[in-house]
């Protein structure tokens, strides 16, 4: 028993126990983690100096592994302050604004470096920054230009797919805004200072931030991101054409393509502005306050009629469609079946749409070819739509008919009952 | 012509005999004999529905692929097939109306008593089996509402406890609602519950024929006291040419519906959108289901949903013997049964209009 005793002491086994498990538990914690003291002091600091564990956790960087002394240098395994930020330890401090696209570069210009963490990143970015505006400013020592921190951030810098980064097409425009929309801060650049406000009445920020297609442009899908710059005048067409490529065929046949290049035109934008791009509606091609060609053209020229005869057209498939889609309707809510002849009307919108988009080569006779072509499907529509108007009234007078017999044979039955009771 | 036609049968089938209790049925003439047109009425939108059904049956065809697109052909291209489409729809729609019509009225005359509580038991079965018809029947068209719906309804069986499940897969022929479960439906629309109906309709008949028609409690006392205060009419002749007027009336009320309201053909099922806002059941099967919505999740520790599957299959079974519960001599005017039944429809009722209006 007393052996036992000894051998079986329960709180000193239990000691023993958690010192081992304490040791495991730590080890296994502290596995594969880099010791960084850095943290431990700038977490307490405040700004500009301070970068909480939290802050820097979401840092793309240090998701990678990557360390406060893979950009600043030192050594953060030192709990010492003066041998982690000794120059000896290599240690740079607070990084000038003049060496950031350097220091960036470093690492994301050397593809073999970056393919360990992302294959498919593009290591171009300083190449391309040298191109920009920014860039050449920068090379020229403006140094409120922007560098890579100004639009990515920093110690936490997410990836552009982070619907939280500063980089995200959803908040691009935002990020360029900082800068680009501050009246002051771009006093002396002589550009205009409401790009971002118009571009939030665009149909491009409704089609990006409202309805949320993340294809939509932003301010970089024109003017480039790492290469910012403007497209200038004779390069706006290709541009959009990106996007539009069918409205961009057209216009390569119209004759505006000539003249405006002979006047140093910018393409797309003399009609539909650039940041403030409305939605389009055929009123550009009346007279009234939207209309866009009386601001080159005459009235009465031979332009004007051309103008006349395209809207003509367009108006005239419109209210085919509509006159088909009144009529649908009206036969529909009288419960009508016209199911197929409303599928129909798809086709004849489309039709629509297309000679829209040929507006742009401002040829009647092109945009004639979908007129037409709408302008059948919507009659084939609308005389599907009589016809079932028609057809219900047809069955309003059969039912007519129907009650009247019926209620002859319940007035005979009737006479009947009252004949054989009485 | 006739007389020469039926000394022919009387010869053959003695013919007069045979038609005899039709001869000497007679039924009680009082103020609420109206109430005695509903069961002919409900009898009568069943032959429109077996006789429209056929017709339908030419052109239908059961599959996913072709359910909604035979449908459609029969609303636009089959001459007269709106009017066959909307009249079968509307005539099921009216039967199940008339069917809990004819079961009230049958409760607050206190028709149910004995010895007609096999008519009874025969009469809400009818009952179960119409509305049985009416869910196999609205998935047939395979549109988006009766696609979700049945989604949903068949999921509330998979709810019962044990035999929920099989039953669910049995109903559905698989996991989910699929082209197998728009053949079974179909099967059981236009096969096992006709056939089924059509024996329990022909038992009806023959209790309501063998057991003569039920005189209100109140006017029996009164005749009985009073014999010469009894009023009674032939059955055959004057009430059948009455139940024809009403047959008649019938006939022109489901023309005008389909006539003015067509039956809609809707949006062909897509199984992979997801289910619209809102759905709801067909009207008849609102009240339990809105009853459901409002069980709390869990009660006590049973799920809430499992609790009132279980509870209206209680009441059902419950109801369809309710004529035993009550005691042998029973009040002629009183009953608990009286009251039951005014509480079961302002349930019925006011359940259904509110899941109407529920969001």
């Amino acid at each position: 028993m007393a052996i036992l005793r000894n051998k079986l002491r329960p709180f000193s086994a239990a000691r023993y126990v958690g010192l081992v498990g304490s040791v495991v538990l730590a080890a296994c914690l502290g596995y594969g983690q880099t010791k960084n003291s850095c943290l431990d002091c700038h977490s307490a600091l405040p700004d500009p100096l301070g970068v909480s564990q939290e802050k820097f956790s979401q840092d793309v960087h240090a998701q990678k592994g990557l360390t406060c002394a893979s950009c600043h240098g030192g050594d953060p395994t030192s709990d010492d302050p003066d041998k982690a930020m000794s120059r000896k330890a290599g240690w740079k401090g607070k990084i000038d604004r003049k060496q950031i696209p350097q220091l960036c570069g470093s690492c994301h210009s050397d593809p073999a470096y970056i393919r360990q963490f992302n294959p498919s990143l593009r290591t171009d970015q300083l190449g391309q920054y040298r191109t920009s505006v920014h860039g050449k400013r920068f090379a020229a020592g403006d140094t409120k230009v922007a560098v890579c921190t100004d639009c990515h951030s920093v110690h936490d810098l997410r990836a552009p797919s982070d619907p939280r980064s500063t980089v995200n097409p959803v908040n691009v425009a935002s990020t360029c805004a900082r800068c680009h929309a501050d009246a002051n801060y771009m006093k002396g650049y002589s550009i205009p200072t409401d790009q971002f406000a118009k571009y939030s009445t665009s149909v491009h920020h409704d089609a990006l931030a409202v309805r949320g297609d993340l294809s939509a442009p932003t301010c970089s899908t024109c003017h480039g991101n790492h290469g910012a710059a403007p497209p200038g005048v004779d390069k706006v067409q290709n541009v959009c054409s990106n996007c539009h490529t069918f409205q961009d065929q057209m216009y390569e046949k119209s004759s505006h393509k000539v003249a405006f290049q002979a006047a140093s035109l910018p393409g797309c934008v003399v009609c539909h502005s650039n940041h403030g791009i409305s939605h389009p509606t055929d009123a550009k091609l009346g007279t009234g306050p939207d209309a866009v060609c009386m601001q080159c053209h005459s009235p009465g020229d031979s332009c004007d009629q051309a103008r006349a005869g395209l809207l003509s057209s367009l108006s005239q498939l419109d209210e085919a469609i509509k006159g088909a889609d009144h009529i649908l309707g009206v036969a529909e809510s009288s419960g009508m079946e016209v199911s197929e002849a409303r599928l129909g009307q798809d086709q004849a919108r489309d039709s629509l749409t297309k000679a829209r988009v040929t507006i742009h080569s401002f040829r009647k006779e092109l945009v004639d070819q979908d007129i037409q072509a709408g302008l059948k499907i919507a009659a084939k529509n609308l005389q599907s739509g009589k016809e079932a108007m028609v057809e219900r009234n047809h069955r309003r007078v059969g039912l007519g008919i129907s009650l009247i017999a019926i209620g002859i044979v319940l007035a005979g039955l009737r006479l009947y009952i009252k004949k054989i009771e009485s | 012509m006739f007389a020469t036609l039926r000394h022919w049968l009387d010869e053959r089938l003695d013919w007069d005999d045979l038609t005899a209790p039709l001869r000497h049925k007679t039924v009680p003439n009082h103020r609420l004999s109206y109430w005695y047109f509903l069961g002919g009425i409900t009898l009568f939108l069943f032959v429109v529905q077996v006789l429209t059904g056929i017709l339908l049956l030419l052109y239908y065809r059961a599959g996913a692929n072709e359910a909604f697109e035979s449908v459609q052909y029969i609303m636009t291209q089959v001459r007269f097939g709106w009017l066959i489409r909307s009249i079968h729809s509307w005539s099921a729609n009216l039967m199940i109306f008339t069917a809990f019509a004819h079961m009230f009225s049958v409760l607050f005359l206190k028709a149910y008593r004995k010895p007609r509580e096999l008519t009874w038991v025969s009469g809400v079965l009818l009952l179960f089996l119409v509305m049985g018809f009416g869910f196999s029947g609205y998935l047939l068209p395979w549109n988006t509402l009766a696609f979700f719906a049945t989604k949903v309804g068949t999921e509330i069986t998979g709810q019962v406890p044990i035999v929920g499940k099989p039953m669910m897969i049995f109903l559905r022929g698989g996991e989910d609602v699929t082209g197998a479960t728009l053949t079974r439906f179909f099967g059981f629309h236009v096969a096992v519950l006709p056939g089924v109906a059509t024996l329990m309709i022909l038992l009806h008949l023959l209790l309501v024929q063998r057991l003569g028609m039920s005189i209100p409690p109140k006017l029996e006392v009164q005749w009985t006291a009073n014999p010469s205060a009894k009023r009674e009419m032939k059955f055959f002749p004057n009430f059948l040419l009455r139940e024809l007027m009403a047959w008649y009336v019938g006939l022109g009320v489901l023309g005008a519906l389909a006539a003015i309201f067509p039956w809609n053909l809707g949006v062909k099922a897509d199984p992979f959108v997801p289910a619209p806002a809102g759905i709801k059941p067909e009207w008849y099967f609102l009240f339990m289901f809105q009853t459901l919505k409002l069980i709390p999740s869990k009660v006590w520790f049973v799920d809430g949903e499992v609790l009132g599957v279980l509870a209206f299959g209680l009441v059902g079974l419950l109801w369809i013997l309710l004529p035993f519960f009550e005691s042998d001599q029973p009040s002629r005017t009183k009953g608990w049964i009286t009251g039951l039944a005014v509480f079961a429809l302002v349930y019925i009722a006011g359940m259904s209009v509110y899941g109407h209006l529920a969001k």
